[in-house]
């Protein structure tokens, strides 16, 4: 049914309410979906009817109304199942978002495995997210951080990987999709060249879950991490995937309700997977929200997403190629969702200002991904990241936005 | 385009890509280092400090038009005046960007009276103080600033 919604680009555009309004009296031109995507309205109201009409808490109640809340939530497990591609539910924890799922695995996968001299590795272009909860656990274990080369190009390699891992290497750790420059990485050759030196594979899934279809058990990694807020469903909610052979013998993460089975003073038991790792009251409504957003993608069709959001950034890439003064950071062959760019005599800062009062919203700085951004010999760029409500217009528009910036400065 | 003019001023454009004092003075003997960790604009700035005079004065860095032009005026303005004339400088400045107070615009000499553009852009007010803020740190001996460091709550800034 939702499928119709391809039938008018429109139609589609209308599902997303905050797409309707005006900046400056200017339609908005919304191009920060990589921060933060913008909510269908199937999002809007699964929250709402949480609240409104099954608000109680979970696993506790006899209550109809818990009852029906916790119904809801494991329904909603059973959704980011299928959205993962995992055996069993019983994989699938939720979390607060990607970044609380790296911090998990780092505290109890890197707190247990890690002894003095291991290595953790990750790449080059990887958000702070998947960096400092390294180097905090390497501080504590006196494991080491070391890194896979980004290529000129933007791109990470599996012959980088390769050539990073070492008989110490534990943990490899590395982002499905780049945040700063939409580089696409191959994971699952990742997956499989540290597997056969013995590591632990972790897969940072924050900006490839909007953008192509996971299923980890082809990618094979042992964890996967995503926030809702960038999958068109509500923030603080993401989920961590764990293989189930690992993530059993992992201590928990949190101590709370709802982890335990019986607490004394003398001795506690701990829950099963995935409750063991969802200490306290988690976010009920943003479960569900997330669980409407990742059925609505699936209801929209992967095909038809990848390859209407390969068309916009291949015409986006265009437009700003087209104007002097612009080059485009990242140009790897495999890249998604992004356009990270730089424009000759006008500081990124004072471009996102600009733009903004134009209606165009973009992210400017280091896209909290320093160490890549570096890479290039920047301390910052302009990022147009693109969502599947986005449309050609809106990329002209951007170009034309662009050539005013250098108008205005001279340049 | 005219709101965007309030901001970007032919002075702020123009010093913004020709920045005055650009270079570090000779027998400099205050130093400090200026960063915005949210765009990630970085200024050292070096000061010939002798009888209370700001004798000489000037910096390096990188940053957007508005806090290179902001260093770039600030730096011409303080040159050679004494530390009570700088101090009070320093607080005009900080009040007319920072604390909004009205009136505080016609204190300031119109090469810093053109900065009262960015209090319609609260996101950009730390571009504008950077260099200020950096200033005080050195006249105090500190080694560096931070534009986190006098923000006020609400404009918290974060670099992610």
């Amino acid at each position: 049914m939702t499928s119709q919604l391809w039938e008018s680009h429109e139609a589609l555009r209308q599902e997303f309410p905050a797409l309707n309004q005006e900046i400056y009296g200017k339609p908005l031109v919304y191009l920060d979906s990589a921060a933060t995507s913008l909510k269908p309205r199937c999002v809007i109201d699964a929250v709402r009817s949480v609240w409104e009409s099954d608000c109680a808490n979970i696993h506790r109640g006899v209550h109809t109304l818990s009852q029906r809340a916790t119904k809801r939530y494991e329904a909603a497990r059973e959704s980011l199942r299928r959205f993962v591609g995992a055996k069993s539910s019983r994989e699938v924890v939720f979390v607060r978002g990607a970044t609380e799922g790296l911090n998990l695995i780092a505290a109890t996968l890197g707190r247990t495995k890690l002894t003095p001299g291991d290595e953790v590795l990750v790449t080059g272009l990887e958000h702070h997210a998947n960096i400092v909860p390294w180097q905090l656990i390497c501080e504590a274990t006196g494991a080491k951080l070391r890194v896979a080369e980004v290529s000129d190009d933007g791109s990470v390699t599996v012959g980088a990987v390769r050539a990073a891992l070492t008989d110490r290497t534990k943990i490899v750790s590395v982002a499905h999709v780049s945040n700063a420059l939409g580089t696409v990485l191959p994971v699952k050759e990742i997956a499989q060249v540290a597997h056969e030196r013995g590591a632990w594979v972790v897969v940072d899934g924050a900006q490839a879950a909007p953008h192509l279809p996971v299923n980890v058990q082809d990618i094979d990694c042992d964890f996967y991490v995503l926030s809702g807020h960038k999958l068109y469903g509500p923030d603080g909610i993401g989920i961590l995937y764990g293989r189930e052979a690992v993530l059993s013998t992992l201590p928990p993460y949190q101590g709370g309700g709802d982890m335990i089975l019986s607490v004394s003073f003398e001795q506690t038991l701990y829950n099963e997977l995935p409750y063991r790792f969802e200490a306290g009251t988690p976010s009920i409504a943003g479960a569900v929200g997330l669980g409407a957003a990742v059925e609505f993608l699936a209801s929209l069709g992967w095909d038809r997403i990848t390859a209407r959001e390969h068309e916009l950034l291949a015409a986006g890439t265009a437009i700003l190629e087209a104007i002097p003064g612009v080059r485009i950071i990242g140009q790897a062959p495999e890249k998604i969702g992004v356009l990270s760019f730089v424009v000759e005599g006008v500081h990124p800062h004072d471009l996102g200002t600009i733009l903004d009062r134009e209606g165009v919203a973009i992210r400017t700085g280091h896209h909290c991904a320093q160490p890549v951004i570096e890479r290039f010999g920047l301390s910052a760029t302009a990022r147009a990241s693109l969502g599947l409500y986005n449309t050609l217009g809106e990329l002209e528009e951007l170009g034309r936005a662009v050539r005013k910036a250098q108008e205005l400065f001279g340049s | 385009m005219s709101e965007l003019r309030d901001l970007y001023q032919e002075m702020i454009l123009e010093h913004g890509k020709r920045p005055r004092n650009f270079r570090f003075p000779e027998g400099a003997n205050l130093t400090a280092n200026g960063h915005n960790p949210l765009c990630g604009d970085r200024l050292v700035l070096k000061v010939k400090y002798e009888q209370g005079r700001v004798v000489d004065i000037g910096f390096q860095g990188t940053g957007c038009a508005i806090c290179m032009a902001s260093a770039s005026t600030m730096t011409e303005t303080v040159m050679g005046r004494q530390r009570e004339d700088v101090d009070a400088l320093i607080d005009k400045f900080l009040a007319m960007t920072v604390r909004n107070e009205p009136g505080a615009v016609e204190l300031l000499p119109p090469k810093l009276a053109v900065f009262s553009g960015v209090q319609e852009y609260p996101m950009r007010v730390k571009c504008a103080t950077l260099a200020w803020h950096t200033l005080e740190a050195a006249l105090a001996g500190q080694v560096t600033a931070s534009s986190e460091a006098a923000s006020t709550p609400g404009t918290q800034t974060q670099g992610g």
